[in-house]
């Protein structure tokens, strides 16, 4: 590989980083925000897609794609609603829920989604951040998507929150000891009901990207795992928003590296390098689990590490 | 001088400001849960500024009494008075916002927030966005007119079981409540502690400050500073008074009533015992991965008890845990008379090794699983519960059960009943038959009496001095020093991790011990 070539992949990384993030972020942040309350998600993935067909299907009725990403954080968080009030009920599993409301949330989006497969929405606007240079892959890097934008900025006031509102602190509370909470006076199932509902919020807003920025039109196998990837990216972010944005750069830059690589000739292992965010996912896991040691970070309520 | 001077001319000013403490009375409680009475026509008198203990064995209703008071329970019957005057606390909220502040035996901090935030996040009035500088400020001038201090800026995970205990109740004072009830607020103390911590909060009910209800079963401590005691026993109200004019034995008679309970067996006394059990240089690790245990070495003869003293979380769970198997060791080894031992099951069957460990349903049972097979755990695999290689027969193995609970006097329902639906002691007790029916060369038991009523503690205890007269090594870890006093025939201590201090039960004595489990010796 000439230095040239190095260049145009490691540009075509960075870019990947920044657009195939975005889903990653967004999801990453709401299961961070619910399971800092105390309950696992997983029927994020769902809401992911469902977030995605109801983004691009009312994009393509209205024409306004900012409608439908508004449109598609509510259905996430009617999701996120279903699944925090299920979970109050007695002797329901969070998990086994997550698992069901997965396949709900895809099935369902299947199902309305058909219409959708081939007309085209109109998508949703990019910021160009690389006015200021006449290198065109500069440029094409700096072509920013504002919820990439939104994304990074609600990280910080996320990370911020938690530490400096009393809701942030209540969050935590809820989260890491129950019986504490109620001595406090605090709604626990209230808490979490919300905090799973905002974090459905957070991954339908994900899915709106999926269809409406990039890749840019609704199919069904448009996810492929992403909004179960992100919850394996909060364990390994610790639960912390800020890392959360870090890791959620990583995986994108991971998933760019295959088409990035077929871009200077290097097509040998196209699939292979293609899988490199489920390969990273596994060896997160791997790396972050021991039979001796508890989980560093996680809060104490999680039906995973009680 | 002038300063002398100036404090001796101006009225002492209570440390917490203008307010003052508060009276409580409950008249008639009830609470009844299903068809169980759990608290029957209780009425206890609890005067502003008085220190009041409630005395009471497990079971007695002493929680559900407070509970009720606190707003977690709604009383079936009966209320509560505040300063004379009727009150309904709907919730513990409610509590709060009359003054009435508890103090739980399971702590109420959230472990990953630091001391700064559980206290802020305890008040009533939080503002939306928290000014921590402004904060830290206040928290500094209050502290500075506190009795005790701990670590601010720490999460709460890593503070001490001492230091969790003090910022419970700091954290009552913070609030500004003047009812604060106690639920054994010492059972994580080491003596110098507990004796630390009562003192101060006693000067604070005298001056007129506070007023405390602690329940506990510890009479050294009611006698040395409650002023009035009320005793339960199985729901009921059984008397009170004024500590200074009832003997303990009068105390003790009402909590457990004219029951008998069993004598202990004498120690019978040994000459030139051979060395049963060795720990070489035990190491180990806690979940987080830091070192628990460091370098513990220990040497226990055939026919003594050895008992481990300390406060609970220096690392003698992690000990405890690696005897039995676990948790692996970093360095260090067992020897069992001579051999090397490492806890499978097949060498614990040739050594004879045998444990009771602490929360026995948690650490020694499977919950769901039947009584009898519970009892079978040790014998499953072999005949007459399994004679051909991996069949059981269920016959065999409920005849056994039926004996052991006969022989232990289990109380349960039968054989088939699952042995998370049994009470504590018959837990414990169905734990004793399976590990002491057969011939024992060492015992490991961890807390063993932990939450027990009276009549099983002794019944307990008793099968541990037989266990020992018989001629087993047995390694006793307790957090509750007088058991350790009890029945120790050497005291060891443990702290952070380490074993520093070895002594013979007859040359040493609570007060040298309680230095060494905080760390001075």
């Amino acid at each position: 590989m000439d230095d040239a070539g190095l260049s145009t992949v490691l540009f075509a990384m960075i870019a990947g980083a920044i657009r195939v993030s975005t889903p990653f972020l967004f999801v990453s942040l709401g299961e961070c925000l619910t399971e800092k309350s105390g309950r696992i998600n997983l029927g994020l993935e769902g809401t992911l897609v469902f977030g995605a067909m109801s983004a691009y299907a009312i994009s393509y009725e209205t024409g306004s794609p900012w409608l439908g990403v508004l449109v598609a954080g509510f259905a996430g968080m009617m999701f996120g609603a279903l699944h925090g009030y299920i979970c109050k009920l007695p002797k329901v599993n969070d998990i086994a829920i997550g698992i069901a409301l997965m396949l709900f949330g895809t099935g369902l989006a299947f199902f309305f989604g058909k219409a959708y497969i081939q007309p085209a929405a109109p998508r949703l606007p990019s910021i160009p951040l690389g006015w200021w240079s006449d290198n065109p892959q500069i440029r094409q890097v700096m072509d920013v998507n504002p919820l990439f934008l939104v994304g990074a900025v609600l990280a910080v006031a996320m990370w911020w929150a938690f530490k400096n509102t009393r809701l942030g602190l209540v969050v935590r509370t809820t989260g890491d000891s129950a019986p504490a909470a109620l001595a406090l006076g605090v709604n626990v199932n209230l808490v979490r009901f919300l905090a799973t509902a905002a974090g459905g919020f957070l991954a339908g807003v994900g899915g709106s990207f999926l269809s409406l920025f990039y890749p840019g039109s609704w199919t069904e196998g448009l996810s492929s795992g992403q909004g179960l990837m992100a919850v394996a990216l909060v364990i390994f972010s610790r639960w912390n928003p800020l890392a959360c944005f870090g890791a959620a750069l990583l995986f994108g830059a991971a998933g760019a590296l295959g088409p990035a690589l077929q871009s200077i000739g290097i097509s040998r292992g196209y699939h292979f390098f293609n899988a490199a965010p489920y390969l990273m996912t596994l060896a997160i896991m791997i790396l972050s689990i021991s039979p001796k040691r508890s989980l560093k970070g996680a809060p104490g309520e999680l039906s995973i590490t009680k | 001088m002038s300063a002398t001077a100036a404090a001796l001319a101006e009225p002492p000013v209570s440390p917490l400001g203008a307010k003052k403490a508060i009276g409580l009375e409950t008249i008639g409680m009830t609470k009844i849960f299903g068809s169980m009475v759990a608290l029957g026509d209780v009425s206890i008198k609890v005067k502003p500024g008085s220190f009041h203990a409630l005395l009471g064995e497990n079971g007695a209703g002493k929680s559900t009494l407070v509970k009720c008071i606190m707003g977690f329970y709604q009383p079936t019957r009966g209320s509560v008075l505040i300063d004379g005057r009727e009150t309904e606390i709907s919730n513990p909220k409610v509590a709060r916002d009359v003054g009435i502040g508890m103090v739980y035996q399971h702590f109420t901090l959230v472990p990953s927030l630091t001391a700064t935030e559980n206290l802020v996040i305890a008040r009533a009035d939080v503002p939306s966005v928290i000014d921590w500088k402004k904060e830290k400020k206040s928290l500094d001038a209050l502290f500075d007119r506190m009795p005790f201090r701990v670590p601010l800026d720490v999460p709460v995970s890593s503070l001490a079981a001492g230091e969790k205990q003090k910022l419970e109740i700091l954290k009552q004072l913070y609030l500004d409540q003047r009812f604060l009830i106690l639920d054994e607020p010492t059972s994580v103390l080491t003596p110098g502690e507990a004796d630390e911590i009562l003192g101060l909060l006693k000067t604070m009910t005298d001056a007129g400050d506070l007023t405390i209800l602690m329940i506990s079963h510890k009479f050294r401590e009611v006698t040395a500073f409650a002023d009035e005691f009320s005793v339960l026993r199985k729901g009921e109200y059984m008397g009170g008074g004024v500590t200074a004019n009832v003997s303990v034995a009068e105390m003790s008679r009402m909590m457990i009533g004219d029951m008998k309970l069993r004598e202990r067996a004498a120690r019978k006394t040994f000459e030139k015992q051979p060395v049963v059990l060795d720990l070489a240089g035990i190491c180990a690790e806690d979940d987080e991965g830091l070192p628990a245990v460091d370098a513990v070495n220990l040497k226990i003869r055939a026919g003594e008890i050895v008992g481990i003293a300390g406060v609970s979380g220096n690392g003698q769970s992690e000990l405890i845990e690696t005897l039995t198997g676990q948790r692996d060791l970093t360095s260090g080894r067992f020897f069992v008379k001579d051999q090397p031992y490492e806890p499978s099951r097949e060498k614990m069957a040739k050594f004879k090794v045998f444990g009771l460990p602490e929360e026995p349903l948690k650490n020694a049972c499977v919950r769901r699983m039947t009584v009898a097979e519970n009892l079978a755990f040790r014998s499953f695999d072999q005949p007459p519960i399994s004679k051909r290689r991996g069949f059981l027969s269920p016959g065999p193995m409920r005849a056994k059960a039926k004996e052991l609970i006969a022989a232990y006097r289990v109380k349960t329902p039968g054989p088939d009943e699952p042995i998370e639906n049994l009470s504590g002691g018959n837990v414990q007790r169905a734990v004793l038959a399976r590990e002491l029916s057969t011939q024992v060369e060492v015992l490991i038991v961890a807390n063993p009496c932990f939450g027990l009523d009276f009549a099983s503690i002794a019944e307990i205890r008793s099968q541990i001095m037989d266990q020992r007269n018989g001629g087993a090594a047995v390694l006793l870890v307790s957090e509750d020093l007088d058991e350790i006093l009890e029945l120790s025939d050497r005291v060891a201590v443990m702290s952070e991790g380490r074993i520093d201090y070895v002594a013979p039960i007859g040359e040493t004595d609570r007060a040298t011990i309680g230095q060494a489990m905080a760390g001075h010796h």
